[in-house]
């Protein structure tokens, strides 16, 4: 098994703010995503490790079709991926970024704690 | 190196260590002090019978002879592989065994192991890694699984892992490879009753694993991480 | 809704035990913490290492808590992973939260990084017991679909308290193992019934490996663990040889069985085939007096 690393950039989204958020589990045939807030000028950075090397398209057309549902901007998504199906990565990313946005709408965070 | 050997040039002034089974019992004098002995032998496997002697053996010090030093001498192929001694829950017996060394440690007790022999992963993890201060004879085997089975596990070629294993002490089998990591405190050569004495001068109950893995360079992450789950907000 | 805690990933059982918006993480995927030996394998590292540290409240209690993911290499502990919880419990000792919570769900040892998981193991072993010195009890929650098996089983009977479910597994050597060293007339690693009879919750709660047994549910490992916390802890000599005595006791009274139903006969189970049967309220009242503890 080799790893390989692709990274995306898509620009123009609108700057969604929010708070770092984790889903998913990084296991055979699934994989996790962290989403996080930064300051890109609007664009959206993804970067992806995975296992299954030589899908370089097919992940460019889900994370396509991800930026064009969303146009979330002012956001970096890291993805570690252990040859998980189209079908899930999608859906891991929708609920990576509800998360981040219902997190970041909180009324109460939790308060960091004095040292 | 035989267990006999290894008593004898620990214990110059004398001792009553005896086997029973794969057991080792007894005590041993050196210099101006008594230790209390517990060991096992034959490479055994450690069963849950086995773990229960050296857990009563260890209450007995405590029980008898208040604030002793024990030393535990270490050879073991691992924990029994029997399904009967999972069924009888191994795991607490090991456990048993591993606290009632920690108690005698808040007792007062010096805690000392060596491993003569071999060690192998949970057989090891009750006594010789509970200790104050662990050490290994320079040709005692320590692991936790050959590379030829660990290669089978991890699906990764034994030729790769033995490749890595020149540069990297954290997967390799090797006491060598503990002592850089910190599992060891010293590989003891030479006069072994006088790494005895100077073992026990310099037992303190703190666990100084981690920070000695950082110091030989062995095992550079677990100190760092620990100190910044302590310093997390 | 029954939210299954064997079904669900340590993080979902974080969110579900803890009071709602109480837990805060320590070393999040922010901090970039994650394993350095996993690269050069050639194997993905996850965010966390495959575990998720923090504190929050439970029942507004103030808890530590270290959450192994099984997701992730089988839960197995390695050094950043290890080191993870060690800086939790030691913590614990500086701080003294009400309890340390531990979610185990491991196949023991990383072997990619066994060295440095074997001495964490240990590590994990000599904080709890540290921690428990310090009167902080420690709780171990096992009903993941991995188990607790490896240096983690030994590390988990370390603890105050054990609370299983049904489906949850502990041991030391997992049932492939041992079939692997000794063959299939050993232990038949396939017979999910004889494993279940061997490590699996209600077996070890007869024996009294375990402390608890809930059903499969986060609302029922929370009662527990509310109900574990209010109980505390006993770490004392006097406790100590009491456990010596039942474990010397077991070996005497079970030491020539061959499976784990002649030790539930022995224990005055007329019938140990039903056992299986029994929902978790029926067990535990019928295992009132039939227990070895």
């Amino acid at each position: 098994m080799t790893m390989e690393n692709l990274k995306y950039r898509f620009d123009g989204g609108k700057p969604t703010p929010g708070v770092a958020a984790i889903v998913g589990v990084l296991g055979s045939g699934n994989l996790e995503v962290m989403v996080e807030p930064a300051a890109l000028g609007g664009a959206c950075e993804i970067e992806v490790s995975t296992a299954a090397r030589g899908f370089g398209a097919i992940w460019q057309a889900v994370m396509g079709d991800f930026f064009a549902r969303h146009r979330a901007g002012d956001i970096r998504i890291l993805v570690n991926d252990a040859g998980a199906t189209p079908a899930i990565v999608s859906l891991r990313l929708d609920q990576a970024i509800e998360t981040y946005t219902a997190k970041g709408q909180m009324p109460k965070q939790m308060p960091k704690k004095e040292k | 190196m035989e267990w006999k050997k290894v008593v004898e040039q620990m214990f110059p002034a004398g001792h009553e260590v005896r086997q029973e089974g794969d057991l080792l019992l007894g005590q041993g004098r050196c210099g101006k002090h008594t230790f209390a002995v517990i060991g096992t032998t034959n490479h055994t496997e450690v069963g849950a019978e086995l773990a229960l002697a050296m857990a009563a053996a260890v209450l007995a010090v405590i029980h008898d002879h208040p604030a002793r030093p024990i030393v535990f001498l270490v050879d073991t192929s691992g924990q029994r592989l029997r399904h009967r001694d999972e069924m009888l829950g191994l795991n607490g017996y090991m456990a048993h065994l591993a606290k009632c060394v920690e108690m005698a440690r808040r007792r007062g007790h010096a805690i000392i192991s060596l491993v003569y022999e071999q060690a192998l992963s949970g057989g090891f993890l009750a006594n010789g890694m509970m200790a104050d201060v662990c050490a290994a004879l320079p040709q005692a085997e320590i692991r936790v699984m050959g590379l030829a089975a660990m290669a089978r596990v991890t699906r990764i070629s034994e030729e790769r892992l033995a490749e890595l294993s020149i540069s990297s002490p954290v997967f390799a089998p090797g006491a060598h490879n503990y002592l850089l990591m910190g599992g060891l405190d010293a590989l003891w050569e030479g006069d072994l009753s006088a790494c005895l004495t100077d073992a026990l001068e310099h037992v303190d109950a703190t666990d100084h694993r981690r920070v000695r893995g950082l110091e030989r360079g062995g095992r550079m992450f677990a100190d760092p991480v620990t100190q910044r789950v302590l310093a997390s907000a | 809704m029954i939210h299954s805690y064997y079904e669900s990933s340590a993080r979902a059982r974080i969110a579900g035990l803890l009071d709602a918006d109480s837990f805060h993480e320590w070393l999040f995927a922010e901090d970039r913490v994650t394993s350095p030996h996993l690269a050069i394998l050639e194997q993905p590292a996850a965010f966390d290492d495959g575990v998720i540290i923090g504190q929050g409240s439970i029942a507004e209690k103030q808890i530590f808590i270290a959450a192994q993911e099984g997701g992730f290499m089988g839960g197995a502990v390695g050094e950043v992973h290890g080191a993870k919880i060690v800086g939790v419990l030691e913590r614990a000792v500086r701080d003294h939260p009400a309890a340390v919570l531990l979610l185990l769900e491991t196949g023991g040892v990383r072997l990619q990084e066994a060295n440095a998981g074997l001495i964490a193991v240990s590590e994990v072993m000599r904080a709890i017991l540290s921690a428990r010195a310090a009167g902080v009890p420690v709780i171990v929650a096992i009903g993941g679909q991995y188990g607790c098996f490896g240096g983690m089983g030994i590390a988990a009977r370390c603890a105050s308290t054990i609370i299983m479910s049904e489906e949850g597994r502990l041991g030391l050597s997992g049932p492939e193992v041992i079939e692997t060293a000794r063959g299939v007339e050993e232990y038949d690693s396939r017979d999910r019934a004889l494993v279940w009879r061997t490590v699996g919750g209600k077996h070890r709660y007869l024996l009294g490996e375990c402390d608890m047994i809930v059903p499969d549910g986060i609302a029922a490992f929370q009662h527990a663990i509310t109900a574990s916390i209010e109980k505390g802890d006993d770490w004392s000599l006097a406790a100590l040889e009491q456990e010596h005595q039942l474990l010397a006791d077991r070996v005497k009274r079970f030491g020539a069985c061959k499976d784990g139903r002649d030790i539930w006969r022995e224990l005055g189970w007329a019938d140990p085939d039903a056992l299986a049967m029994m929902d978790n309220d029926e067990f535990v009242a019928a295992a009132q007096g039939h227990r070895a503890k």
